[in-house]
């Protein structure tokens, strides 16, 4: 098969083109939300929200309104519950949205267990991108564009916010209504992801795209936009590879940006392991990590000859 | 052992008379701050006029922070008023009056913003929704750099800084913001003494321009030299005024318990604490 073909033939299922406009749609606004949520260090809360709108969903299903608004108002409902229960109690923030993500979402699943003939659980949790339809996209396209637009707009108070609250209160900024306003964001995100990949693994569209792009930056625009390349990149790297091997949509585009970021990890500069490995062992060339595996055998015995013989393995082989 | 002068700093008459008396800077009356159960401030009253540099003394949970919150009407008080500038703390920060310096652990130094972002965050008040910066907020933001010497270092991430550095990032964002009043919150903790030296003499320069600096501190090695006036604190206020009338061994002792040792020597009455 040559190389045009392997790009083309997919697209030739009006269902992969959508479910690929979804995805991409919805992986951007994640990514670029995803790069204040780790700065703020809400990740838990992405992952809070994602999980309390199965019970809006649930509803929305039965009382025959769009699933997108009975999960907008129960993820920022679960927001603010979060900041209720939070400021009247001595409780620690992680503590609390614990407590309440989990009982909205056994409410949702006792919501759907109890009507089980008219939604498909499996679909809520996990996505079904393959099957969207047109309208869908229209929505996910809509929402996408409006959430993205009001972000993009904001994003220096919003940096400004995670950055340094006191000053951002001090020269009369409403630190309030900009968390609100994040959080609003971050109910409007999960609507939009979840059609992509479903409640549980939309968590890692918040969190992973910023988390990558976050030990390679060093300024914030730079950090929006490799989030927005690597996360495209994934997404469909994810798709293909959902055809091609035949497995589920969500979880291919999601390890694919586990993959992004294990690479990143691993090479990428300045944080990058291979890179602190290598500088932990200063003066010793030969034994720094890639570069053993390259020599001879008989070398890396010669170099380490303390560590062959201590290590149990080794010697017994 | 090194000695200090100890004397009053130098001050320039002619920059005090620029500014006439209007409504003090920070005016502070019967202020009491209770957390739950614990008594936080109790019938504090401070002021500090125009183009002065006020130092905070005390130690750990004596209520400074507490007192800068409220001053920035961060916490609320149960008792007494805060006004600055001759008005209600709310004005003041949304007119761009007030800046605010954090303690260094306060700062997330891996966060992705250069020097020069984080300057410009100072012109934020006075910007449009988007917070988009004009030709002269961007000027405003050079000079600023350039005033602190880290005209340099603008396109450097925070935390590739040195520790006087970072403190500079900010003397520099309240310059760019033209605060008239700057709270500095345990500025020279992790300061080596060159560093300090620049910080003070930076400090001085603004309060020749008629800006007001309230400088909180617990090490008394640091009770800086260049103070106008002093505030012993210790959730209530045991003494302000003239340092060296405030620095006595016996408010000391009411403050610190009994004086650290190694402050001793900064303290402009070392030498009466010598000959006991």
């Amino acid at each position: 098969m040559d190389v045009l073909a392997f790009f083309v033939e997919p697209l030739q299922y009006g269902f992969l083109t959508r479910a690929l406009a979804v995805t991409v749609a919805a992986a951007v606004v994640a990514a670029v939300l995803s790069c204040w949520l780790i700065l703020m260090g809400w990740s838990l809360m992405g992952d809070a929200v994602s999980h309390a709108v199965l019970p809006g969903v649930a509803l929305a299903y039965i009382i025959g309104i769009p699933f997108s608004v009975g999960a907008f108002v129960f993820g920022v409902g679960a927001v603010a519950l979060i900041g209720i229960v939070r400021s009247t109690t001595k409780l620690k923030a992680d503590t609390v949205i614990g407590v309440v993500f989990t009982a909205l979402f056994a409410s949702g699943l006792a919501i759907v267990s109890a009507t089980p003939s008219q939604i498909d659980l499996m679909h809520i949790l996990f996505g079904n991108v393959l099957g969207v339809s047109a309208g869908d996209v229209l929505q996910v396209l809509v929402l996408g564009a409006v959430t993205l637009a009001v972000l993009l707009f904001k994003r220096r108070d919003l940096t400004l916010l995670a950055f340094d609250r006191t000053h951002a209160h001090v020269i009369g900024l409403n630190t309030r209504f900009l968390s609100a306003l994040l959080l609003g964001l971050l109910a409007l995100t999960v609507v939009v992801g979840l059609q992509a990949v479903g409640i549980i693994l939309v968590v890692a569209m918040l969190i992973t795209p910023g988390a990558t792009a976050f030990l390679l930056s060093r300024s914030f625009d730079r950090m929006l936009l490799i989030a927005v390349v690597l996360t495209v990149a994934a997404s469909v790297t994810g798709i293909y590879a959902s055809y091609y091997l035949d497995i589920s949509t969500g979880a291919a585009v999601v390890l694919c940006q586990a993959l992004v970021f294990a690479v990143v990890y691993l090479v990428g500069r300045p944080d990058g392991l291979l890179w602190q490995v290598r500088r932990r062992r200063p003066g010793s060339r030969g034994r720094s990590l890639p570069e053993p595996q390259r020599s001879d055998p008989a070398d890396r015995t010669a170099a380490t000859p303390a560590r062959v013989s201590d290590d149990p393995a080794t010697s017994g082989a | 052992m090194t000695t200090h002068p100890p004397q009053v700093p130098p001050r320039d008459p002619a920059a005090r008379d620029a500014h006439p008396s209007g409504p003090p800077v920070l005016d502070v009356r019967h202020l009491g701050v209770r957390y739950d159960d614990v008594r936080a401030l109790d019938d504090v009253t401070v002021s500090l006029r125009a183009g002065s540099i006020c130092g905070l003394i005390g130690v750990n949970g004596s209520g400074k922070s507490t007192l800068f919150k409220a001053l920035m009407g961060l916490v609320v008080p149960q008792e007494g008023r805060v006004e600055l500038f001759g008005d209600t703390t709310a004005s003041a920060r949304r007119a761009g009056l007030v800046a605010y310096m954090p303690q260094a652990e306060e700062v997330d130094w891996t966060f992705p913003v250069s020097v020069s972002d984080v300057v410009a965050m100072g012109v934020y008040g006075r910007l449009g929704a988007a917070r988009r910066l004009r030709p002269a907020d961007r000027a405003a933001v050079a000079d600023s750099l350039d005033r602190v010497g880290l005209a340099d270092l603008a396109r450097r991430q925070i935390g590739q800084l040195s520790g006087g550095q970072r403190k500079r990032v900010f003397i520099a964002r309240s310059i760019a913001q033209d605060a008239r009043l700057l709270l500095l919150d345990e500025p020279f903790a992790g300061v080596d003494r060159s560093s300090e030296r620049t910080m003070t003499a930076l400090l001085t320069a603004l309060r020749d321009e008629g800006r007001s600096v309230l400088v909180s501190t617990h090490d008394l090695a640091g009770v800086p030299a260049f103070c106008d006036e002093a505030v012993l604190l210790h959730r209530r206020v045991l003494a302000q005024g003239d340092p060296a009338a405030v620095l006595t061994q016996g408010n000391l002792a009411r403050a610190f318990g009994a004086a650290p040792p190694d402050a001793v020597p900064a303290v402009p009455t070392a030498a009466r604490i010598g000959d006991s």
